[in-house]
């Protein structure tokens, strides 16, 4: 189970909305490398791995990225709050806005719906440790992207946040894949799928 | 958290996002260095000091979680009438 605190990992108070940016921004709730996508695709690849140390780290990074998405939301938010009718329709917000209003709704950057095609759980604890390697540096690519665009320091910082978190989940994710290779017969890691297999490690 | 006055509210919430997040960052550190001893033992101290400050807080301004309901109950519910975290001021 779950318990919620009331309060943001990294404060977020953006005094100037920003109807632009926010559908930029989006892309971190509901886009491919979201956070959204993050938080399911450790929180549903935990249970098919056979060593614990790995699912604490997948359940509470799973965990960490929930409240990441948290983040995420409130600055699309804040960036859509009193927004005035000319500012909806010059800033293009005007397609979100017809079908969302300013409600918080999963999707790309590119108005893509958010779809669980975007992370795999395959069952092997190998390939799932290096998809969420390569997730974290997706998304750290993807903050980078937005810090180019963003120039108001309200919102730089939690982005700012965001990314180096993204640094530290690779860098643990790497120590959990070291850990389940030295648990393997370093000859042929594939021998058998640990997670699946019945032959004991 | 910069610049001029900021309320006690403010300030306090903020020193429980900072030991949180070492909370955070041993918590992920531990799941791959299990047997490090004096990496639980630094967490322990800040998880004893995030729950002290989780009661003041709660004391004071109403509960952030469930657990800190106990000794804040006034005649207000205050999980729903203070402000929810999006709604900015921290």
């Amino acid at each position: 189970m779950w318990c919620y605190e009331k309060r943001l990992q990294f404060p977020v108070n953006i005094k100037n909305s920003n109807a632009k940016l926010a559908q930029v921004i989006m892309s971190q709730f509901g886009g491919p490398d979201g956070e959204l996508a993050a938080s399911q695709r450790y929180l549903s690849q935990r249970y098919a791995t056979p060593y614990r140390e790995v699912a604490g780290i997948l359940t509470d990074i799973g965990t960490e990225e929930l409240a990441h998405m948290e983040m995420v939301s409130a600055i699309v938010y804040q960036l859509t709050k009193d927004l005035s009718m000319e500012e909806i329709q010059e800033s293009g917000f005007d397609k979100y806005y017809v079908d969302h209003t300013a409600g918080l709704w999963p999707q790309a950057a590119g108005g893509v719906p958010f779809n669980a095609c975007v992370f795999q759980s395959k069952g092997d604890v190998i390939t799932d440790l290096f998809e969420d390697m390569a997730a974290e540096q997706k998304a750290r690519t993807t903050y980078d992207n937005i810090l180019r665009l963003v120039h108001d320091n309200d919102i730089c910082e939690p982005i700012k946040f965001l990314r180096a978190r993204e640094i530290v989940h690779f860098q643990r994710f790497g120590e959990a894949l070291r850990i389940v290779q030295d648990k393997l017969d370093s000859k042929n890691f594939y021998a058998f799928n640990p997670g699946f297999d019945k032959c004991k490690s | 958290m910069n610049n001029k006055m900021i309320s006690e509210k403010e300030k306090m919430k903020y020193d429980i996002g900072v030991i949180d997040f070492v909370i955070v960052e041993m918590n992920l550190y531990l799941d791959t260095h299990p047997t490090d001893k004096d990496a639980m033992d630094y967490l322990s101290h800040y998880v004893r000091m995030k729950n002290q400050m989780m009661r003041e807080f709660a004391m004071k301004f109403g509960p952030l979680r469930l657990s800190d309901t106990d000794g804040c109950m006034q005649n207000e519910w205050k999980w729903v009438t203070q402000p929810w975290p999006w709604e900015g001021g921290c």
